[in-house]
């Protein structure tokens, strides 16, 4: 099984779980079962073409699946998938 | 100017004395400080420790943009400030603070906003740009100025309990140029979907770290010294104290430097980040209006989309439904009467309004104007603001 960590923007809709288990072959495989889990991920992790969008990044175990085979990265038993959307914060007002 | 021309007075040598020690810095490093010029973009959260540890180590001149003035809400991590500062110019405070650190620097104020239109000039005069802005067109500004300008952009950013870090745009010995800002993310979030640090809040501490993080990166930068954060990505979760280093790669299709470039100048980058995007009208109420239907005694629906925490620090008798789970509570609220809904601002409620009108196709919502911080201001000033 592949762990993969939420990060805190989208822990609300995990039911503030940060780590979740997801026995999955590919990185769409990955998202497809944690999306039918947890149906409010949807909109955050897959844009209107069914890709990741290029303000999340999805790294498989140190590296980013846009340099890998993308949606389709295999998912290694024991791999970490991190999941790490673009934050802007610094000096908030 | 060139280091090895540096000169050091002997209250410098005593100053600098824990570094020069050290043997894989040395004087010269401390030569390479003081002859370099740091751009420090925003002066809050990050930008706190960022001035305060480039000031101390003797980082020749410092450059602060900041055109905003201290509040009393900064206090609780830009610690670069006190409550006699609080209205002041956040530029000029820094300034007057870091001189007393260290007198032996230059510091240049710059009290303007970090625009399209002044970036590459407030830029060009400086070796490393540090960047401590705290929203997704100005990160993007920031990128863009430093790649089309060949400088190092130290980046860090931060949100609730999540930190990130990199250095992007950095020209190795072998004159490889690393990765920016728009490898790791080529376009940013539509707005709304992330809330803001306003909106969702930070923990004052984080910013300390991530911002400790950031002013080291600067002085490997500038020294040399070490394996910089170039072509990686580091992440700290200060919830479960866990900390990741990804690696990052150029990608060919940069519109920066990717193979085929057609960024060749700064854009409009509010547009680029889907802000000037009209956002359709709600049915709007004043907190006056509100007040006479509650005194009139109308029969309406009352609706709070704040998060808890915001609710149990003040509320106004509504019911609670977070924006994150309101269409998912869709059904408890009303069609046939009206209904009101307020959050702290009332942006949150108009989201929320937006929502439940598309998906579920209501009329009878309103949103309350300027949310509980306005009912506060015109209504009941007794109440707590937050």
């Amino acid at each position: 099984m592949a762990t993969v960590i939420i990060p805190t923007p989208l822990r609300k809709f995990t039911n503030n779980k940060v780590r979740l288990t997801v026995q999955a072959k590919t990185v769409s495989d990955m998202i497809q079962k944690l999306t039918s889990e947890f149906p409010d991920l949807k909109k955050h992790l897959l844009d209107a073409n069914g890709s990741v969008p290029s303000f999340i990044n999805i790294f498989v175990n140190d590296d980013d699946i846009r340099n890998l085979q993308r949606e389709q990265t295999v998912v290694m038993e024991n791999a970490t998938v991190s999941i790490v959307p673009a934050i802007a914060g610094g000096a908030p007002q | 100017m060139n280091h090895e021309e540096i000169q050091f007075s002997k209250e410098e040598l005593a100053r600098y004395n824990r570094h020069i020690i050290i043997k894989e810095f040395g004087l010269e490093s401390q030569k390479k400080l003081k002859a370099a010029r740091v751009l420090v973009i925003g002066s809050g959260g990050l930008g706190s420790p960022v001035l305060l540890y480039l000031a101390a180590a003797g980082v020749g001149t410092i450059g602060i943009v900041d055109f905003d003035v201290v509040d009393d809400s900064n206090l609780q991590r830009q610690v670069l400030f006190g409550v006699n500062e609080v209205g002041k110019s956040k530029a000029e405070a820094a300034k007057q603070r870091l001189q007393s650190l260290n007198p032996y620097i230059d510091i240049h104020v710059h009290k303007v906003q970090f625009t399209s239109k002044n970036a590459l000039d407030l830029i060009k005069d400086y070796d490393v740009v540090a960047d401590g802005t705290d929203n997704f067109p100005t990160r993007y500004l920031v990128n863009d100025a430093c790649v089309l300008m060949g400088k190092p952009n130290v980046y860090a950013s931060i949100f609730q309990f999540e930190g990130q870090v990199s250095v992007f745009n950095y020209t190795n010995n072998k004159g490889e140029v690393g990765p920016n800002y728009r490898d790791l993310y080529a376009t940013p979030p539509p707005p709304g979907l992330v809330p803001s640090c306003a909106e969702g809040g930070v923990l004052g501490v984080l910013p300390g770290i991530i911002g400790s993080l950031q002013a080291l990166e600067v002085i490997k930068v500038i020294t040399g010294v070490g394996e910089i954060l170039s072509g990686r990505f580091f992440i700290f979760d200060a919830l479960n104290f866990e900390a990741r280093t990804f690696n990052l790669k150029r990608n060919p299709s940069n519109p920066l430097n990717g193979t085929n470039p057609t960024i060749k100048e700064l854009i409009d980058y509010e547009q680029f980040c889907g802000m000037k995007a009209v956002e359709r009208p709600v049915k709007e109420i004043s907190v006056r209006e509100l007040q006479d239907w509650q005194v009139r005694g109308e029969d309406f629906q009352f609706i709070d989309v704040r998060e808890q925490h915001e609710y149990d620090i003040v509320n106004l008798g509504a019911e609670l439904i977070p924006l994150g789970v309101v269409a998912q509570h869709a059904d408890k609220i009303d069609r046939k009467k009206k209904v009101i809904i307020h959050c702290k601002t009332g942006n949150r409620s108009a989201k929320a309004i937006r929502e439940l009108e598309d998906k579920f196709g209501f009329k009878n919502l309103y949103n309350l104007k300027a949310g509980i911080f306005g009912y506060i201001d015109e209504v009941n000033p007794k109440l707590q603001k937050y």
